[in-house]
């Protein structure tokens, strides 16, 4: 799975990616994190809130700073599908 | 981490770091299974109690700030040490408290909206009639400065005009509730109805002049060409009780947890005030008489970047010592409504005479508000 987080650098951007990075660990799921900070590139995910994470390209979380569990469940349910 | 830093001069250091203060709860889009009658019934009667505690903790502040101040400190009445002392221990936990119980009922009241939820109400609306709606949905809708990028890219290419979507960005700082809630508990009704009246009349008339300004030329040329983001709707409308007290309670912990040393040490200054410097003092050169007090306020608090909670002790102690109500409202107003962070972050979507524009017709509301109120009272 790739996972994307989205934002342009702010404190909470650094923390949702530290969050996800634990969840990923923590789920022993095989996926690759990586940054997306330039506002050009966020827009392409239509995100009007940042914060956000997306899975292979899907916003799944905009607007906060999820918690491990949060993103653990939705890993699972992304998982499944 | 610096480069992430730099691209955000909000995520520095001082008060700025609390860069998303104020945003809401935010969406996951996980459907929430059906949550029983009962347990919503639980968290009702947890709340009703909470409720309770805090109103009988909060009476008995002014008897325990008395009784630590006299008695546990034997402090002599009348010095400005005993004055500054009592009205810290006062202050400090009635602040908190305060806002304590404002920042989780607005919490809940944000679960109910999202900024795609706005942007759906304020699509294709004519000006005048957007320009006001606009405003009110930009004080309930979570909105953090972080975001005010793809918010406004979201707007402006889904067909919100461009003076709404200044009333919204310009709204969703400047009426504050913790700012609201604030100056109601230390002033009274009759100064929190003028700062959110005069707030969103500012937000509504500002947005209004920047659409008749017709500058859309001057956004940059690329944000048109974006895809119209966020058209997920949010599953908003499906969110449980439970979930809205969770999203309350989690903004308290972020919110709280972010501005209580702001908050404490904005009321050690105004203890500081209180205690020592003299009655009047503030008056020669903050009072109504000084014709340029108004205008100095508002150039001064544009660039500053603060949170509505750790300005308002400065608010009231300089209120007590005989500035004048209009000078200080524009202060404030001005620190809390613009900043220069946010004009760097909107750099990247607006040209600079757009910018300036806006920070200008903005700054020259606030002028306006402060010379009416220090005409009017």
């Amino acid at each position: 799975m790739e996972i994307a987080i989205l934002g342009t650098g702010c404190p909470k951007c650094r923390q949702t990616a530290e969050v996800v990075r634990q969840a990923v660990e923590q789920a022993g799921v095989d996926a690759t994190i990586h940054k997306v900070e330039d506002i050009k590139e966020i827009m392409k995910f239509k995100v009007m809130t940042t914060p956000a994470v997306a899975f292979d390209g899907q916003v799944r979380i905009s607007g906060k700073v999820p918690t491990v569990d949060e993103v653990k469940a939705l890993l699972a349910h992304d998982g499944k599908a | 981490m610096s480069e992430g830093c730099e691209k955000n001069p909000a995520g520095g250091s001082g008060p700025g770091a609390s860069c998303c203060e104020g945003a809401g709860p935010g969406e996951v889009s996980v459907t929430t299974a059906g949550v029983d009658p009962r347990t919503t019934a639980k968290y009702f009667g947890s709340g009703v109690l909470a409720l309770g505690i805090w109103w009988l903790v909060y009476q008995g502040l002014f008897p325990f700030a008395k009784w630590f101040t006299f008695s546990l400190l034997t402090l002599t009445p009348g010095s400005h040490l005993t004055s500054a002392v009592q009205f810290f221990v006062f202050e400090a936990p009635k602040i908190l408290m305060l806002l304590t119980l404002v920042v989780f009922a607005v919490g809940v009241v944000r679960s109910f909206f999202t900024p795609e939820r706005a942007r759906r109400i304020l699509a294709g609306k004519r000006e005048s009639a957007g320009n006001i709606l606009a405003a009110l949905l930009g004080v309930v809708t979570p909105f953090c400065s972080c975001s005010a990028v793809p918010l406004f890219i979201g707007f402006v290419t889904s067909g919100v005009p461009l003076g709404v979507t200044f009333s919204f960005l310009v709204s969703a700082p400047m009426v504050n509730e913790i700012a609201l809630v604030l100056l109601y508990g230390l002033f009274g009704w009759k100064i929190a109805a003028v700062y959110a009246g005069t707030g969103l009349g500012i937000a509504m008339i500002s947005g209004w002049v920047i659409g008749r300004l017709g500058m859309e030329s001057h956004v940059e040329e690329w944000v048109y060409a974006a895809p119209a983001g966020g058209d997920e709707e949010g599953e908003v409308l499906n969110v449980s009780w439970r979930d809205r007290v969770h999203f309350g309670l989690d903004s308290v912990r972020d919110i709280i947890g972010k501005v209580w040393p702001y908050v404490l040490a904005g009321i050690a200054v105004g203890a500081g005030i209180h205690g020592y410097v003299p009655e009047n003092f503030m008056a020669g050169i903050m009072g109504s008489g000084a014709w340029w007090s108004v205008p100095l306020a508002v150039v001064i608090g544009i660039p500053m970047y603060s949170n509505a909670a750790s300005i308002i002790p400065v608010v009231q102690a300089l209120l007590g010592k005989g500035a004048a109500l209009g000078t200080v409202l524009a202060f404030m107003m001005s620190v809390i409504g613009l900043s220069l962070p946010e004009m760097i972050i909107l750099r990247k979507v607006l040209k600079v005479r757009l910018i300036v524009t806006f920070a200008g017709v903005v700054g020259m509301g606030i002028l306006i508000v402060g010379y009416l109120f220090n005409v009017l009272l």
